[in-house]
C-alpha cells in the first residue's frame, strides 16, 4: 500500500482496472472480416462491420473458447448462460450506433490473481467479471484541420474487457496486476498482449481517502497503453485528487484522458459525459449456452500456468521466489530455461539465464524469441565451465564473442586457446617463474604476511593469460609457498 | 407522471433527434398519451416471471472463425455523404 | 387491364410453361399496369428495366429447360429488403437515396426461383404505422372504392404490397410483419396475408425495425400463391442468428388437406369494445363455415390480450431506438450539416430531418423507456407481460390446432379519417399484435364484404412453425367464403 503524504496528512489510493484485451482471432466477432492489425483504412470492413440498414451478426465460435480459456486461467467462475446486450450511445467509430457488449449476464464472473510485487511479495487482486464486446472503430483527429477520418478496421474487433475490483492500493500493484494479467493471457494464447499495437489497453479508477477510510469519488482515465503509463497516471491522478480535496475543492466522477506529452490527466471535452447507456439484451442475438463438458474440454487443453510453473520451479530447481518469477513471466523464457536445465546445474544455469543471456538481450531490445543464442548452445557454455574446460571468468568472454560472432562456445575456446591450464607441470612451471621474480614477496609471505596469498594468486593467473584453473593453482601456489 | 419539456429535451438529446420548439410542443401530447396507455402493464402482476427478449426459442449458434468478408472497400463507401482517400469523414471530433 | 394481369401465381406458371405467354409478355402487361396505377402510390422506385432484363433471362432459361420454380413471376418487393444496386428507402427521407450494395436474403431466395422485380413498394416509414400515411413518398391508396369515393387507405405498413397485389398491378408482393404489417393491409385490401414464424424467414438485409418481432411474409391473390411464394422465400440462413434452422414444409400440399376433425379455437377475449358489427358476424360465419367442413369449433381463453398492445408499444419503440442509431448521415444517408457544425449537431440535424413525425416518436419513448430508472418499469415489465401472453398461446394450442380471429376491427378507412392520436391509431392493430409478440405464424384472408361494399379479413394464426395448419384452416376458409374479390 502506498501512502501519499498531502499537507494535511496522509492519503491512500484505491485503483481498480477495466482491461480490454484484443482475442486472438483470424475473424472479428460477428462478421467475417479480417481481424488482423494495420491493414489499408476501410479495407477490412464488411457490411455488418460498417452497419449498414438490416445487416446482423453472427458470433464468432473461437472468440466464445478464447474467453473461456481466459477465464478459466483467471481461475473464475464460468458462466454456462450469458447474453449480449446493446450498449447505446453515439460516437463517430461505434457504426451501429451501439456497441454490442455483455452486461448483467457476462460469460465469465469472478476469479483472482496472484501478482508478483517488485519486493518479491505477492498480492491477490480479485477479478470482478470478464465479458466478451466489439471493438470500435478508430478516429484520426490530426489528418485535417476540420474533420475527423473515421477508418472502421477495428470495428467489431473482438475484445475481452477484464475488470478487477478495486484491490489495487499503489502504482507497483497497478503495474504488477498488468503484467501477470499479460502474462496469463499470452501463457493461453488468448491475447497478444501487444499495447503498442493497442491489442491491450486499459481504463483506470482512481480515487483517494484518508487511510482504510471509505472509498472516495473516482475518476475513470480511459484507454492507456503501456504499464509504465499506468504507473505515471495513477501517481499524477492521485496527486491531483489529493491537491484538489486539500485546495478545498471536490473531486467529480468524470471521464479524463491521459495526454501523454504533458504527462497529465485532463476531463474529456466533448459534451457527452452524462452517460445513459441504455443496455438492453441485443434481439439479434440468442442466449449463448455453453455445456459443462464443453467448458471442461478448454480446462483439460490448457498449459500449466504461471503460477504452477512458478511453485514448481523454486520446488524442483531449487530457485527462489525472484529468480523463478522472472523466468516464468513469459512461457518461451520458462521452456528455454527449463532446456537449458536439463542436466545441468540449475542454479548455475539460472545465473547465466538471468543475469548473461537476459541481461544482454534486455540491454538490446530483443526478447527470448529473437535470442541469438539458444539453449543447447547457452548449455555447450554452462558445461565447459562445470567440467572446468574453461573458468567462470573466461566464460563471460566466452558469452560476450558468442553473442558477437554467432559461434558456438566450443569453437571460440579453441580459436582463442582459452583452455584452462590443467596441466600440473605447466602450471609449477609458471609459479617457480613468479616465485623466482618476486623472492622478497615470497619471503614477506613465509614470514606471516599471509594476505599476500591473493597477490600471488592474480600474478600468477596474469602470467598464466588468465587459463590457469583456479582450484589447482590455489592448491598448488599454497604448496610451494609454505615454508 | 406525464412527460415535461425537460424530459423530452433530455430524451431527444440522447436520441440525437433535434426538434425545434414548435415540433416539441406537437409531440408531447402523443408522447404522453401512448406512455400514458402502456402505463397499464404496472397492474399486472409479473411476479416469478422469466422476461422474453425474443420470440425466437433458439440459443446462440456461433459460426466457424474463418476470413470470408470485408475487402469491399468501394461498396462501404459507396453511400457516404462524404468521404476521402479511403476514410469516412465527419466534422473535427474534439475529445 | 391485361387479362395477364389477372392471374393467380399458378395460372402464370401454367401458362407459361404451356407457352401460352412468355415472361417478357407477362412483364410488360404488369409495367403498363403500374404505370396506369402510379395514382395508386404503391411504389416508391420502380425498376421496370431490371424487371424486363430478368424476364429475358426467365424466358432463357424456359427455352433451354431449366426453368425454376417460380421463373417469370412478377412482384413487389417492400421497400425494407434491401436491393443490390436498386435505391431502398425504407419509406424514409433518411434513405432518399440509399443504393445497398448486397441482396437481402428473402430477395436473392426469390430471385434464385426466378422472379421479376417491378419495383420496391411504399411503406410506412420504417415499417411504423397502420396506415402508409407515414411515408416519407407520399401515401399508397387502397384500389377498393367506398360509395362516398373518399380515397381508402390499404393499411399499413406493408401498404404499397397490398395494395399493388389488389390493383392487379404485381402478382405478388413482399412484406413485412412486425405487429400487423402483412395481415392487417391484406384485410384492408381484400387480399391474401402471411407472416410465417418468427424465423422462418432470415432477417438478413430487411431493414430493422424491432428485430425480436420483424418477419417476413408474402401477399398473394390466394392461399395457394402464398403458399408458393412463401417456400420460395423462407429457409435457414446462418446469417441471421434468430433464422431457424428447420426444412421448408412443402405448403401448397397443405392447402388442400382440408380442416376435417381439426380443433379451430375462437379466442374468447378478441371480442372487444369498438369492433364493428360487420367483422364480429364474420368472424362467427368463418367459424360456421369450417365447422361445415368438418372442423371442431372450441372457445379458448388468452387472457393477457388486454395488455398486448401496450407491450408491444414498449417493446417495439425500445428496440427502434437502438435498430435506428446507425442512421446517423456518417456512412450512409441523409446528411444535415453546415459548416462550423460539430459531429452532434450533424447528428441531431440529419436525424431531425430524416426522420418522419412517428419514426421520431417511436424513438423518443423508446430511448425513454430504456434509459436509467425507467428500465425496470416499462422494458423489463412489458418483457415478462410477453411471456404471459406466450404462455396464452401455448396453453391455448393444448387445446385447439389454430386460432380464427378477426385481422382488424374496422374495414379500411379514407386517409383523412386517419386518427391523430397516436394510441387511436395502435388500435388498428390489436388482434395482430398478440401472435407477434408470440412469434407465431399469422394468415389473414379476405372472407366477406362489410355493409359499405370493403373486404374484411379473418386471421388463422398457428402454432410456431406449423404454418402448414395454417395453410390449411386458410385454404378451407377461402375456399367456403368464396371472396367475390375486387370488382
Ligand atoms: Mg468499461
Ligand atoms: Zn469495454
Amino acid at each position: 500500500m502506498a501512502i501519499y503524504e498531502g499537507r494535511t496528512g496522509d492519503w491512500g489510493i484505491v485503483v481498480g482496472l477495466e482491461v480490454h484485451a484484443q482475442i486472438t482471432s483470424a475473424s472479428k466477432l460477428f462478421s467475417g472480416s479480417s481481424a488482423a492489425f494495420g491493414a489499408e483504412a476501410n479495407t477490412q470492413v464488411s457490411m455488418v462491420d460498417s452497419a449498414m440498414p438490416g445487416m446482423l451478426p453472427v458470433c464468432n465460435a473461437y472468440c466464445i473458447e478464447q474467453a473461456l480459456r481466459t477465464g478459466l486461467a483467471l481461475g473464475a467462475q464460468i458462466n454456462l448462460r450469458s447474453v449480449f446486450a446493446r450498449k447505446n450511445y453515439f460516437y463517430a467509430d461505434l457504426p451501429q450506433g451501439y456497441q454490442i457488449s455483455q452486461y448483467d449476464q457476462p460469460i465469465v464472473g469472478e476469479g483472482a490473481i496472484e501478482v508478483d510485487l517488485p519486493d518479491g511479495s505477492t498480492k491477490t487482486i480479485r477479478i470482478e467479471r470478464l465479458h466478451v464486446e466489439q471493438d470500435a472503430g478508430k478516429s484520426l483527429h490530426d489528418q485535417h484541420p476540420t474533420k475527423t477520418y473515421i477508418d472502421l478496421n477495428r470495428s467489431g474487433v473482438a475484445l475481452m474487457e477484464i475488470v478487477s475490483k478495486p484491490d489495487i492500493r499503489s502504482p507497483e500493484e497497478a503495474a504488477a496486476y498488468v503484467k501477470k494479467l499479460r502474462t496469463i493471457l499470452r501463457y493461453v494464447g488468448t491475447c497478444d498482449g501487444n499495447m503498442e499495437e493497442g491489442s491491450m489497453r486499459c481504463d483506470i479508477n482512481v480515487s483517494v481517502r484518508r487511510p482504510d477510510a471509505e472509498f472516495g469519488t473516482r475518476c475513470e482515465i480511459k484507454n492507456v497503453n503501456s504499464v509504465r503509463h499506468v504507473f505515471q497516471v495513477i501517481e499524477f491522478e492521485a496527486r491531483r485528487q489529493i491537491a484538489l480535496i486539500e485546495d478545498g475543492g471536490e473531486v467529480v466522477q468524470e471521464t479524463r484522458l491521459w495526454d501523454t506529452k504533458k504527462g497529465e490527466t485532463r476531463a474529456m471535452r466533448s459534451k457527452e459525459n452524462a452517460h445513459d447507456y441504455r443496455y438492453f439484451p441485443d434481439p439479434d442475438l440468442p442466449p449463448l449456452m455453453l455445456s459443462e463438458g464443453f467448458v471442461e474440454n478448454i480446462r483439460k487443453s490448457l498449459p500449466e500456468l504461471p503460477d504452477a510453473k512458478k511453485q514448481r520451479f523454486m520446488a524442483d530447481y531449487g530457485l527462489s521466489a525472484y529468480d523463478a518469477t522472472i523466468l516464468i513471466s513469459e512461457q518461451a523464457r520458462a521452456d528455454f530455461y527449463e532446456e537449458l536445465a536439463k542436466g545441468r546445474d540449475f542454479k548455475l544455469c539460472a545465473n547465466w539465464f538471468i543475469t548473461e543471456l537476459l541481461g544482454a538481450l534486455n540491454k538490446s531490445g530483443k526478447d527470448i524469441g529473437d535470442s541469438p543464442i539458444s539453449a543447447d548452445q547457452l548449455g555447450d557454455l554452462v558445461d565447459l565451465m562445470s567440467n572446468d574446460t574453461i573458468s567462470g571468468r573466461i566464460a563471460k568472454d566466452v558469452f560476450a564473442l558468442m553473442l558477437e560472432t554467432g559461434k558456438t562456445a566450443g569453437v571460440i575456446v579453441e580459436e582463442k586457446g582459452l583452455r584452462q591450464v590443467t596441466d600440473t607441470g605447466a602450471l609449477e612451471a609458471v609459479i617457480d617463474e613468479v616465485m623466482a621474480q618476486q623472492a622478497d614477496k615470497v619471503a614477506e609471505y613465509r614470514s606471516g604476511k599471509d594476505k599476500l596469498f591473493g597477490f600471488f594468486v592474480g600474478q600468477v593467473m596474469k602470467a598464466s593469460g588468465g587459463k590457469a584453473n583456479p582450484g589447482m593453482l590455489n592448491d598448488l601456489l599454497k604448496k610451494k609457498l609454505a615454508p | 407522471m406525464p412527460l415535461d419539456h425537460e424530459t423530452v429535451t433530455r430524451i431527444a438529446r440522447l436520441a440525437r433527434i433535434r426538434l425545434t420548439q414548435e415540433v416539441q410542443e406537437k409531440t408531447l401530447p402523443g408522447l404522453n398519451s401512448i406512455l400514458g396507455f402502456v402505463e397499464q402493464l404496472s397492474s399486472i402482476n409479473t411476479e416469478g416471471v422469466e422476461p422474453m427478449v425474443s420470440a425466437s426459442a433458439t440459443t446462440l449458434r456461433l459460426r466457424e472463425d474463418r476470413v470470408d468478408d470485408g475487402h469491399c472497400r468501394d461498396a462501404v463507401l459507396a453511400n457516404a455523404p462524404e468521404s476521402f482517400a479511403g476514410f469516412f469523414v465527419v466534422p473535427k471530433v474534439v475529445e | 387491364m391485361s387479362d395477364l394481369c389477372k392471374m393467380t401465381v399458378s395460372e402464370a406458371l401454367e401458362g407459361l410453361s404451356k407457352k401460352d405467354f412468355s415472361a417478357v409478355e407477362l412483364t410488360k402487361a404488369h409495367v403498363s399496369a403500374c404505370e396506369n396505377a402510379r395514382e395508386l402510390g404503391a411504389f416508391i422506385t420502380e425498376s421496370f428495366d431490371l424487371a424486363l432484363q430478368q424476364a429475358v433471362a426467365s424466358d432463357a432459361r424456359r427455352a433451354s429447360g431449366n426453368a425454376l420454380p417460380l421463373d417469370g413471376i412478377p412482384v413487389a418487393i417492400k421497400d425494407m429488403f434491401c436491393t443490390k444496386g436498386v435505391r431502398t428507402t425504407a419509406g424514409s427521407r433518411m434513405l432518399e437515396n440509399f443504393v445497398p450494395q448486397y441482396e437481402s436474403t428473402v430477395s436473392a431466395n426469390m430471385f434464385a426461383n426466378g422472379v421479376v422485380m417491378l419495383g420496391k413498394a411504399n411503406q410506412d416509414e420504417f415499417a411504423m404505422g397502420s396506415t402508409n400515411l407515414t411515408s416519407a413518398f407520399g401515401p399508397a391508396i387502397n384500389p377498393w372504392k367506398r360509395a362516398d369515393g373518399k380515397p381508402l387507405v390499404p393499411g399499413g405498413s406493408s401498404g404499397g404490397s397490398a395494395a399493388a397485389v389488389a390493383a392487379n398491378i404485381a402478382m405478388a408482393a413482399t412484406g413485412t410483419d412486425t405487429g400487423g404489417s402483412i395481415r392487417q393491409p391484406a384485410a384492408y385490401c381484400g387480399i391474401t396475408g402471411i407472416k410465417p414464424t418468427y424465423g422462418r424467414c432470415s432477417r438478413w438485409g430487411i431493414i430493422a425495425f424491432a428485430s425480436s418481432l420483424d418477419q417476413a411474409g408474402i401477399f398473394t391473390r390466394n392461399t395457394l400463391d402464398a403458399a408458393l411464394m412463401l417456400k420460395s422465400m423462407a429457409g435457414f440462413d446462418p446469417k441471421d442468428s434468430t433464422s431457424a434452422n428447420l426444412a421448408v414444409p412443402d405448403f401448397a400440399a397443405a392447402t388442400k388437406r382440408g380442416v376435417k376433425g381439426l380443433r379451430i379455437g375462437i379466442p374468447k377475449e378478441y371480442r372487444v369494445s369498438g369492433m364493428d358489427g360487420d367483422v364480429l358476424s364474420m368472424w362467427e360465419k368463418g367459424a360456421e363455415l369450417l365447422k361445415a367442413q368438418g372442423a371442431e369449433i372450441v372457445e379458448v381463453s388468452l387472457p393477457y390480450t388486454e395488455a398486448a398492445l401496450a407491450t408491444y408499444y414498449i417493446i417495439a419503440p425500445a428496440e427502434c431506438s437502438s435498430n435506428l442509431a446507425r442512421y446517423d448521415g456518417v456512412r450512409y444517408g441523409l446528411r444535415v450539416a453546415e459548416a462550423g457544425d460539430d459531429l452532434d449537431d450533424l447528428y441531431e440535424k440529419s436525424r431531425g430531418a430524416g426522420f418522419g413525425e412517428e419514426v421520431r416518436r417511436r424513438i423518443l419513448v423508446g430511448t425513454y423507456v430504456l434509459s436509467a430508472g425507467y428500465y425496470d418499469a416499462y422494458y423489463l415489465k412489458a418483457q415478462k407481460v410477453r411471456a404471459l401472453i406466450a404462455r396464452d398461446f401455448s396453453r391455448a394450442f393444448e387445446k385447439c390446432d389454430v386460432l380464427l380471429a378477426p385481422t382488424a376491427p374496422t374495414p379500411a378507412f379514407a386517409l383523412d379519417e386517419s386518427p391523430d392520436d397516436p394510441v387511436t391509431m395502435y388500435l388498428n392493430d390489436v388482434f395482430t399484435i398478440p401472435a407477434s409478440l408470440a412469434g407465431l405464424p399469422g394468415m389473414s384472408v379476405p372472407a366477406g364484404l362489410s355493409a359499405s361494399g370493403l373486404p374484411l379479413g379473418l386471421q388463422v394464426i398457428g402454432k410456431p412453425f406449423d404454418e402448414e395448419t395454417v395453410f390449411a384452416a386458410s385454404a378451407a376458409l377461402e375456399l367456403a367464403a368464396g371472396f367475390p374479390g375486387r370488382k
